[in-house]
């Protein structure tokens, strides 16, 4: 059985999937968006998650997770 | 394309260590498609191009991030922080656009009013100085007070971004005195940002001998983008050629020009 963690990813809701045992990390769910790490700054509870380390840090329910990158603009 | 002009000695212009050839920098913002905008910014020549931090479109149906269009490798990609209207809120987003992990400079708005996006001055201050802490090469787009633009320089600022006039408003440069007096004021670079409607607006500002022009809606908005980028261009290098020849004093009689001896009887 696949649990879900609910995060809010961007302002929204999201259920994000657990994965196996130790929880989902910040790199998964980037995987799971279809997002390429390289063009996208995660920040994590208000905390910026340096590229390295996305892959370490593990999404807990109620996480809030803004995902940036650069747009066109003046 | 190349004009005689170019080959005339101007230094390069440095801020925060970094030389630029082209004196003239862009937006990226409200063009009508990314061919276009791609095409423009090479005509322009620039190489400073400024980008904007946002949310990335979940819903995507495209990849909307600029990278896929701008090689970051052929432009220096300079983040704003525009839309930010609390100093707390433009040190974050600066802190994302570094974690991009292109470069240390932002280009610092804190916006104070929404109907004019004049600049609040107390939170760009406020700002500035926690991002220069932080090791930020910072380019303070402020109005164009004097006492403010000493400030900045003071906080450490890279270089100071007087507004021509209001962001998008294509008024031109309203306060050539102003803009003037901050130039002879201070030693770091000084970059006009914001307000240019066309060609002469941006000569114009050049001619009164700032380090640069930053614009992006007098060429996204134009009706033919990529000629107005070869126009602003051509504006951008006349008005600085211009500045460095040293206009003639102005007059309120006419002299003339032909010789008044040798007149026939």
């Amino acid at each position: 059985m696949t649990e879900a963690i609910e995060v809010v990813v961007n302002g929204e809701p999201r259920a994000v999937r657990a994965g196996g045992g130790g929880g989902a990390t910040l790199l998964a769910l980037l995987r799971e968006l279809d997002l390429d790490p390289r063009t996208v700054v995660v920040e994590h509870n208000r905390r910026i998650v340096r590229r390295p380390a996305l892959g370490e840090v593990t999404i807990a329910a109620g996480d809030a997770i803004e995902l940036v990158h650069f747009v066109g603009g003046g | 394309m190349t004009t005689a002009i170019e080959t005339m000695r101007d230094t390069p212009l440095t801020i925060g260590g970094r030389s630029f050839h082209s004196r003239l920098m862009v937006g990226t913002g409200k063009y009508p498609d990314s061919d276009t905008m791609l095409r423009a910014i090479e005509t322009s020549g620039a190489e400073v191009v400024t980008v904007a931090v946002r949310r990335v479109n979940l819903d995507r149906s495209k990849e909307t991030s600029i990278l896929h269009v701008l090689d970051p490798k052929r432009f220096f990609l300079l983040a704003n922080t525009a839309g930010c209207y609390t100093a707390a809120d433009a040190i974050r987003y600066a802190r994302l656009a570094r974690e991009a992990g292109f470069n240390e400079f932002v280009k610092l708005e804190v916006i104070g009013d929404e109907e004019t996006l004049m600049p609040d001055v107390q939170g760009l201050l406020e700002a500035a100085k926690v991002l220069v802490a932080e090791g930020f090469q910072v380019l303070a787009y402020t109005n164009e007070d004097l006492v403010t633009a000493l400030r900045l320089e003071d906080a450490g600022c890279a270089a100071v971004m007087p507004l021509a006039s209001p962001i998008g408003s294509g008024l031109g440069l309203l306060n050539p005195l102003s803009v003037r007096t901050i130039k002879r004021r201070l030693r770091v670079p000084v970059i006009v940002d914001a307000g240019v409607g066309t060609a002469s607006d941006a000569c114009l500002t050049m001619e009164q001998g700032v380090d640069g022009i930053l614009m992006n809606t007098a060429i996204a908005a134009a009706q033919d983008p990529v000629a107005m980028a070869q126009a602003m261009r051509l504006a951008t290098i006349a008005g600085r050629a211009a500045f460095l020849a040293g206009r003639m004093p102005r007059r309120e009689v006419a002299m003339p020009s032909s010789p008044t001896k040798g007149m026939l009887d």
